[in-house]
């Protein structure tokens, strides 16, 4: 974990995240990711056998909606402010792969 | 070479709630495009989803249908991906902890039993949905946020014949909880199939092949026995399976590649930090189960035990819950078994298969149609006049009132009966010789001109016997 | 006279007397806010004609002489939503982004007759500490316009500082409502997690965000809390606990309480002079009555490589949504889907923004998720141990807000250096805690702040003790260069 990010793990976050990175950008951020990580090694130094990790420091548990309906009517002013809508129906380019997740 | 087939199944199954899993907005996507959508559903940004309690009971139930060992303490995860119809660019689904683990139910291949184990099921949302145009693509959000529950085997299906069996069985106990309306052809049911293959005797499992486009059961049964011959032959001659993705090709019943798989995905799941996580009691779990609906097995094993029917006639009123739960009323209601297991199966069927409709929508009930069955075992009607009044309990009469108004009481009083048959006898001198000297033929004609100047109504058994009676005399 | 540099208490009154009206007072403060702008940069949208029309509404109806809030001129972060104005989060991505609803804390502001008079400048999607990083420029600060006013809720601090508005709602998730009221001389409020309803504050880090308030002085503060705190029906993680009236005991005073000053607080990295107010504000604290005595929080020192694992991998997940299809900011020039998502955010996001969402993505994916976001987790827990520790035997814990005054805005500063600056906050959001700033010194004519963290829900405790400082010391009664009675 102590070695700093590669320019391929960069460009490979990168895209899972739908970002481009410009040929100057990928040194760039590559240094300072790297660099920003450097800190993260620190954390080797604390012994976490048998703790629990914390997700959430919420003091609700178990708080659930009934099941009930409830439409907001929302539909028009959202299609509304959409960058592209038709026949209302969100409109996008063409979706090539068929698959989803 | 002999080789050993393994097949996964992850079934999501589509929940009736009234509300989505986390947004209020309605559920039920028939509807004009986007009209059931809220801030929520869109993914909006500063918006945050709430838990739907009827969704975490439906989970309850499934996981009690399928013997599975409800987790107490779960939490939601996020599956992170970008696609048009996730509008958050993340699915909120259960990856740490599943709803449930280690269910089974029994499937009856050929008379034989097995039981398929059921890995875990997680409650999830469904998403929206795309269409596509020439030039672009199209958004609707009203699925966005559909409760789902994925149910994923056990590799312990070993053929397509058993995977067909473990969908039936899967499907019908979903469906008699009354959870789901669990139907392929309307996507309450869908299917996602993986299929391997080894060497008999092979520890590790094969490279595995997912099928997708598989809209019927029928095409799961296909698209893996094509899978199955496709793999054993690439094996035979000495070739390796690639980790793919095919398409089931429903006009000549082959699998089409789609996809080359290269590693797996990485979705950069983590705990969903919007949702507190949920404490199920084990009083909320003990209620539940009170209420649990009588899965089908059991039915049919009581119809079979109980109530005498054949195997044959269990399976078929099991078919529905809809139509269990209403040979089980009419059975409550005094109706004999095997008549009303044969109306159901006859009449009712017929009437159904001819109108396309399911049986909440007629105006059958449970009980007219016994009314009914009285009135044939008790003959006051015949079965020729119940073909009547059938037709006009599915027109919401009763039964009782129709026969009545309609003047269709059969007539079995001998008092009645008595001086009508006195009358043709006497009018019929020639028949009673004809009779006595053995032409049977003459009874025959007896029983028509009673019948005649009844108007049909005479009851012919009754006639039968008392004309045997006054003939002889 | 500018009315806007008193207390809400006497303003309060002067509308209630007809001193004042709510238009005018208004109107006051959006002259401020607009003369301030060329200098301070407070602001990204003045929303001058809904807020007159909203004062005359308010005058019509006439001031409620229960509600002190009634008629009170307040800003609002970029981050939050307020229906049909301009919420952009600082960002290009949001820069045409109109809502059509507004979030709770908004709502319930809106509900106590407060007018909002604009929307305030902040780091891109609350992600810095400076305010450097919004698309629409840097704020400055009124005290030196060399200076960053902190971030990333700068510009609510700026505006409340300079005197155009009375309170102004930020939001905290590393630090950001009390790092920029320490650098602005105010008095900030990050509450505890799940007091104040997230419904319509765009999400950094979900189990880290709050919304908070910026005041000039504390019972101010306490007054904007009153209003904002509460269990929401939206909000599953806002708490169900009853809200008291954070006033109404507030000038008890602090005899016998306990206070922890942890050491740890005190090290490496604070300058001397925050060390040195620090020290006085616990011998104040001991003038007063109070126990103060030194604590120990060990683990704390682990918050911030913790909190850049845990925030950004929240944040790229929160901020997937913004792929140019449903809202916001799309791409002209995507040929394809993908090229629509990866241009729309790579033209949509700044530097900073592209960073922490990789830093998270990074942290999340396949491989990676134990050794940095489970590790980082466990070590929360911890950290919120050392804590739990603590309060079992103190009543408030005492540090710095921040290692340093005011820095320069045209310092040079790697991402680590500005990371840094929130080691003293951070803690405080990694175990949910309530934490303050108010005012504690100045350095250079620099204002310097201290930090109160209080139990969980213990809101009450922390005015208590920040009222019995404000009353004792004259740090809050020093105004700006920008914004002094003019």
């Amino acid at each position: 974990m102590s070695e700093k990010i590669s320019k391929d793990t960069v460009s490979h976050v990168a895209s899972l995240a739908k970002l481009e990175l410009t040929d100057k950008q990928l040194p760039y951020f590559t240094d300072q990711l790297g660099n920003i990580m450097g800190i993260f090694d620190s954390l080797n130094e604390v012994d976490t056998n048998d703790v629990e990790p914390t997700f959430s420091v919420t003091d609700q548990i178990n708080v659930m909606r009934e099941d009930v309906a409830d439409n907001w009517g929302e539909r028009d002013q959202l299609l509304k402010n959409a960058p592209d809508v038709a026949d209302g129906l969100i409109r996008t380019p063409t979706i090539i792969d068929e698959s989803g997740d | 070479m002999n080789f050993e087939t393994t097949i996964g199944l992850e079934v999501h199954v589509e929940l009736k709630t009234n509300s989505k899993i986390f947004s209020p907005s309605p559920v039920g996507y028939g509807a004009e495009s986007n009209l059931n959508t809220n801030v929520i559903d869109w993914g909006y940004p500063g918006v945050l989803p709430t838990t739907n309690k009827g969704v975490v009971k439906d989970g309850i139930i499934a996981a009690l249908a399928l013997h599975a060992n409800v987790n107490q303490h779960p939490h939601f995860d996020r599956k992170n991906y970008f696609y048009p119809d996730n509008p958050k660019a993340y699915q909120i689904t259960q990856q740490d902890t599943p709803d449930a683990k280690d269910g089974w139910i029994e499937i009856n291949v050929d008379g034989k039993k097995k039981k398929i184990g059921i890995e875990e099921m997680h409650i999830e949302e469904d998403a929206g949905k795309n269409s596509h145009g020439k030039n672009y693509s199209y958004v609707d959000l009203n699925r966005q946020g559909t409760p789902l529950i994925e149910i994923v085997s056990k590799p312990d299906i070993a053929s397509p014949d058993e995977a067909y069996a473990y969908l039936e069985a899967l499907r019908q106990r979903i469906l008699f909880t009354g959870i789901s309306d669990v139907k392929m052809e309307e996507g309450s049911m869908r299917v996602d199939v993986n299929i391997s293959i080894r060497p008999y005797g092979q520890k590790e499992f094969g490279t595995k092949v997912e099928l997708k486009n598989l809209n019927s059961f029928n095409y799961v049964r296909k698209g893996l026995a094509y899978e199955e011959k496709r793999q054993r032959q690439i094996l035979m001659s000495g070739g390796k399976i690639q980790q793919q993705t095919r398409r089931f090709d429903e006009n000549n019943g082959t699998t089409i590649l789609m996809r080359v798989k290269e590693g797996s995905d990485d979705y950069r799941y983590f705990p969903e930090p919007d949702l507190p996580s949920l404490d199920i009691s084990d009083k909320w779990i003990d209620e539940i189960n009170s209420k649990m609906p009588e899965m089908p097995t059991s039915r049919r094993n009581r119809y079979i035990n109980e109530l005498g029917l054949t195997d044959y006639d269990a399976m078929v009123l099991t078919q529905t819950k809809e139509m269990s739960d209403f040979f089980d009323k009419m059975i409550e209601l005094g109706a004999d078994a095997k008549m009303a297991s044969n109306y159901l199966q006859g009449n009712v069927n017929a009437y159904l298969n001819d109108k396309q409709i399911d049986l909440s929508q007629t105006k059958i009930t449970p009980e007219n149609l016994t009314t009914m069955i009285k009135l044939i075992e008790n003959s006051t009607i015949s079965s020729k006049m119940a073909k009547k009044v059938f037709k006009a309990i599915t027109e919401g009469k009763e039964p009782e009132k129709f026969v009545n108004d309609n003047g269709m009481v059969q007539l079995s009083d001998p008092k009645k009966l008595q001086p009508i048959i006195d009358e043709v006898l006497s009018n019929n001198q020639q028949s009673i010789e004809d009779f006595h000297n053995g032409k049977d033929r003459a009874i025959g004609f007896l029983v028509g001109q009673i019948m005649k100047q009844t108007r049909g109504k005479a009851n012919p058994q009754v006639v039968n016997k008392l004309l045997m009676a006054s003939i002889n005399k | 006279m500018n009315f806007l540099n008193k207390d809400i208490t006497s303003i309060h009154q002067s509308l209630v007397n007809g001193d004042i009206t709510a238009e005018q007072l208004t109107k006051q403060a959006i002259e401020n806010a607009k003369n301030n702008e060329k200098d301070i940069n407070a602001f990204i949208t003045i929303d001058e004609e809904n807020a007159i029309k909203r004062a005359q509404e308010i005058d019509k109806r006439g001031i409620n002489p229960d509600n002190l809030l009634s008629g009170i001129p307040v800003a609002m972060k970029d981050n939050l939503l307020t229906k049909d104005v301009l919420t952009s989060a600082g960002s290009k991505m949001l820069s045409n982004f109109k809502p059509i609803i507004s979030g709770t804390a908004v709502n319930k502001m809106l509900d106590a007759d407060t007018i909002s008079i604009g929307k305030t400048n902040m780091d891109e999607f609350a992600m810095g500490s400076s305010t450097e990083t919004s698309y629409y420029g840097r704020t400055h600060n009124p005290w030196n316009l060399d200076k960053v006013p902190g971030g990333s809720s700068g510009g609510s601090a700026a505006s409340v500082a300079s005197g155009d508005v009375l309170a102004a709602l930020g939001s905290d998730t590393g630090g950001s409502i009390r790092q920029p009221a320490a650098f602005n001389g105010i008095v900030g409020m990050k509450p505890t997690y799940g007091r104040v309803s997230r419904w319509g504050l765009i999400a950094f880090a979900s189990s880290f965000d709050q919304i908070g308030p910026l005041t000039k002085n504390v019972y101010d503060n306490a007054l904007v809390l009153n209003h904002i705190a509460g269990h929401d029906e939206h909000d599953l993680t806002s708490s169900d606990k009853e809200v008291p009236d954070f006033t109404s005991e507030i000038d008890s005073g602090v005899k016998g309480m306990k206070i922890g000053l942890p050491k740890e607080y005190l090290g490496e990295g604070v300058s001397d002079d925050v060390r040195e107010a620090i020290k006085s504000a616990a011998d104040k604290y001991r003038e007063m009555g109070a126990d103060v005595e030194e604590v120990s929080l060990p683990h704390s020192k682990y918050g911030v490589a913790a909190y850049y694992i845990i925030a950004p991998s929240e944040a790229s997940s929160n901020l997937q949504r913004f792929d140019g299809i449903r809202y916001g900011y799309r791409s002209e020039n995507a040929k394809n889907l993908d090229q629509l998502y990866v241009k729309s955010r790579s033209e949509g996001f700044g530097d900073e923004v592209k960073r922490r969402i990789m830093l998270g993505t990074y942290s999340l994916s396949a491989g990676f998720f134990d050794a940095y976001f489970k590790k980082a987790a466990e070590v929360r827990t911890l950290i919120n141990k050392d804590f739990q520790k603590v309060f079992q035997n103190y009543d408030l814990i005492l540090t710095p807000t921040t290692p340093t005054p005011a820095f320069g805005l045209d310092e040079e500063k790697d991402p680590l250096t500005m990371y840094m600056n929130d080691i003293l906050t951070i803690p405080v959001n990694m175990a949910g805690l309530p934490g303050m700033s108010l005012p504690a010194g100045f350095s250079n004519g620099l204002p310097i702040g201290m930090q109160l963290i209080g139990k969980p829900f213990d809101e009450t405790t922390m005015y208590k003790a920040a009222y019995a400082f404000e009353q004792n010391t004259d740090f809050h009664k020093q105004t700006p260069k920008i914004g002094g009675d003019k």
